[in-house]
């Protein structure tokens, strides 16, 4: 906001004292900062407390052997920082001679192309390799979570804003594609098969996401955060309690996805592979059409009103429209995921589409870099094997302190992501710099 | 007509709940009115406030014992408030250092903010049901809840009165605090233009951080004061944060008197409404008030005013 934080403070009378020297010291800020993360993180991975023993999980953390573990593992962090700032083993050098020649490697097109061929083949044939659970976790916890995520980085990503009920649309989706197949209370008009139900699923969706979007982001964007999250929690409340739409708080039954086109018929089961393979046409179309979207029009339109809004719609284009597009792009996305999850699982009720699944999905795109496809690919796939990994470890309901704690953790050190995209990098570096912006939030301190 | 049934009594009730909204809408406005952000870790502030103003009574009135009266229950309410007040003033000081300040340091974009706070409020909740149990506890009785007065039928209870004293009390401290006080002119001087007020020799970082820490201790105390009507659970911030902000947007956010406007307007009119509508439903209407007011009015009704003028 201001250049005066770190300006030398004006009458201050003669030569700081030695602790005030020790306080200003960097490292020693560091080793500070680094120690009590050590102490946090104990907290989040020792015992549980309880409310008529509040200082129990408190105690078992500060257990003797315990904390030293842990202050070792701050002052490990801290030497590792050090390293690193200091470039002492040559790390980040040697990374960027990499960075650099990755991208000459990729730059070429015939590299480009025989990689995707590759991870093409990777994934059609690996999962044939799998045995059945871990089919199950590919579709259930990666594949349908790459798509989400893939879904809320265009509207993070790509347009600069934050969506903080993103899995109203998956319920969106779902409950549409349970109305169709005649698993609700209310029959529809005219009882569908669930595979065509995916672009009902989707348009419902985009409808939503179009109503929500269009009068919220009239305003400053930040106000969509709010007005998402409560939209989320809203359509959790209706789902548990329109009994008579929506069957309530003992969830939906569905039928399996069947395609019967003339003489071809062919029913989804049991077995997870078909589903797998048609998730991974699903999430190929998606990736085809998403780098077309961000390099189209409406992209180059979505980085001048993240760069400039006022600039942007001096020259012509329409700010609103480009960011309920955005809106709803992100929404359709996440009901076409809906209507797979609700034909894949077969059973679905209100508390799967409760906020925790947003915030994950949100942490999932940060995780990855926003705006950068590969990133939020491969970061979503990444995190979500990694819970399913620790899921022994960690119990499941600690889940999101780690979350909360990694989307904190990435704003503050790499709010760009571990895969950035080149552009949205170098957007967030100028924007810290003073130059433009990064997101659709409206400038500070402007006016509604 | 659901409106004709008990009016008083709902209106009672409304208000009550109304002060306690004006109380955490004040935090978000205060900090909108320095940062323009929406501080989405507001809600654990509140939450914290409870769970102290929880754990110190508890400590004087353990479970199982007599209902205290007189000035042990005033000094009880006192203290569990004073408590709460004081932890959630030290929570949202922490928030401010570890989630806002290193981006601000950078820089950073707004969208990073929003991102930053919303994973400290995940991590603090979370954190909270780890540490203290995930199932509600109720705050123990601290006075026996007797009707004061009756007004067109209604009765005012005594846990009403506790809240309109304490609200009124802290409301009125803050409107001077932010009127006539050098902090005050600190924040508005902030909140009118960030950097004139930088060249004038406000000290931003430190303005900022108490205006984290004014919004926490009226949040903190909300919590207490919200805990010994609905007991005290890890996710109780999530939904009367939102009403809160509701409330603030509602009033014009960034503008200390419409917050408490707002307030007190949301707490009745959601009130009103529980009287014709089925319970569950009742979130709903906080929700739906907040995106009429976006469409008809954005900048509320006094609209958005901290240090421009007020």
């Amino acid at each position: 906001m201001t250049a005066t934080a770190t300006a030398p403070r004006v009458g201050q009378s003669g030569a700081p004292s030695r602790w005030q020297r020790l306080r200003e010291n960097p490292d020693a800020r560091r080793l500070v900062a680094c120690l009590l993360a050590g102490i946090v993180f104990a907290l989040m991975t020792g015992p549980d407390g309880s409310v008529s023993d509040p200082t129990k999980g408190f105690r078992g953390s500060w257990a003797m052997p315990r904390i030293l573990l842990f202050l070792g593992l701050g002052v490990a962090l801290w030497a590792a920082t050090t390293a690193w700032i200091n470039d002492w083993v040559g790390i980040r050098s040697r990374l960027r001679v990499a960075g650099a020649a990755r991208s000459r490697v990729t730059a070429r097109r015939s590299a480009r192309w025989t990689l995707y061929a590759v991870l093409l083949a990777a994934t059609i044939v690996v999962p044939l390799m799998l045995t059945e659970t871990d089919r199950g976790i590919l579709v259930n916890f990666i594949g349908i979570y790459v798509l989400l995520a893939l879904g809320l980085n265009v509207v993070v990503g790509f347009a600069g804003l934050l969506d903080l009920g993103y899995i109203a649309f998956y319920a969106i989706g779902a409950y549409t594609a349970a109305y169709f197949a005649g698993a609700l209370p209310v029959k529809p008009f005219v009882e569908l098969n669930l595979f065509w139900v995916f672009p009902l699923g989707v348009i419902a969706a985009m409808l939503s996401g179009v109503v929500l979007g269009t009068p919220t982001l009239r305003l400053r964007g930040d106000y969509l955060a709010i007005v998402t999250l409560g939209f989320g929690e809203i359509i959790e409340i209706a789902a548990n309690n329109m009994t008579s739409v929506t069957g309530g708080a003992q969830g939906v039954t569905m039928t399996n996805f069947t395609i019967s086109i003339g003489g071809l018929h062919y029913e989804w089961s049991l077995a997870q592979l078909p589903y797998y393979y048609l998730l991974l046409v699903i999430v190929i179309l998606v990736l085809i059409a998403m780098p077309l979207l961000e390099n189209s029009r409406v992209g180059r339109a979505w980085v001048a009103i993240r760069e400039d809004e006022v600039a942007a719609e001096a020259t012509g284009i329409n700010a609103l429209k480009y960011k309920v597009m955005a809106f709803a792009i992100g929404a359709s996305t996440s009901g076409l995921a809906g209507v797979f999850f609700a034909g894949k699982n077969n059973f679905f009720d209100p508390p799967t589409f409760s906020i925790n699944a947003s915030i994950l999905v949100l942490v999932l795109v940060i995780f990855g870099g926003m705006g950068s496809i590969p990133g939020v690919v491969i970061g979503a796939a990444i995190l979500q094997e990694l819970q399913q990994l620790l899921r022994d470890y960690i119990p499941q309901q600690d889940l999101y302190v780690y979350i909360g704690a990694l989307l904190v953790i990435m704003m503050i050190f790499r709010p760009q992501g571990i895969l950035p995209s080149r552009r949205r990098s170098r957007e967030l570096g100028l924007a810290e710099a003073g130059v433009g912006g990064a997101d659709a939030m409206g400038a500070p301190g402007e006016a509604p | 007509m659901c409106l004709t049934h008990n009016f008083w009594s709902f209106l009672v009730g409304g208000l009550a709940n109304g002060l306690l909204y004006a109380l955490i809408a004040l935090g978000y406005t205060l900090v909108y009115g320095v940062l323009q952000l929406i501080n989405f870790a507001h809600s654990e502030v509140f939450m914290s406030g409870g769970f102290a103003g929880l754990f110190l009574t508890r400590v004087f009135v353990p479970t199982g014992s007599a209902t205290p009266s007189g000035a042990a229950s005033f000094g009880l309410i006192l203290l569990g408030t004073i408590g709460g007040a004081v932890v959630g003033g030290i929570v949202a000081l922490v928030l401010e250092r570890v989630a806002y300040r290193p981006l601000r340091r950078r820089h950073a974009p707004k969208l990073a903010y929003l991102i930053s706070a919303i994973g400290a409020s995940y991590f603090l909740f979370n954190m909270a049901g780890k540490e203290f149990g995930r199932d509600s506890a109720p705050i123990p009785t601290l006075f026996t809840n007797g009707t004061v007065f009756t007004i067109f039928g209604a009765e005012v209870q005594t846990y009403y009165v506790i809240i309109a004293v304490a609200a009124v009390i802290m409301l009125v401290l803050l409107d001077r605090l932010v009127g006539a006080t050098r902090l005050g002119q600190g924040i508005r001087a902030v909140a009118q233009d960030a950097d004139t007020a930088s060249l004038m020799g406000v000290n931003i970082d430190r303005v900022i951080s108490q205006t984290f820490v004014v919004g926490g201790l009226l949040g903190g105390a909300a919590g207490f004061l919200f805990g010994i009507g609905s007991g005290v659970v890890y996710t109780m911030g999530f939904t009367p944060g939102l009403k809160a902000f509701t409330a603030a947007v509602l009033g014009g956010i960034g503008n200390i008197r419409g917050a408490m406007l707002g307030g007190l307007l949301l707490g009745v009119v959601e009130s009103l409404s529980v009287a014709c509508i089925n319970d569950a439903w009742t979130d709903v209407v906080a929700f739906a008030i907040l995106v009429l007011v976006l469409l008809v009015r954005p900048t509320g009704i006094l609209g958005e005013r901290l240090g421009r003028s007020a």
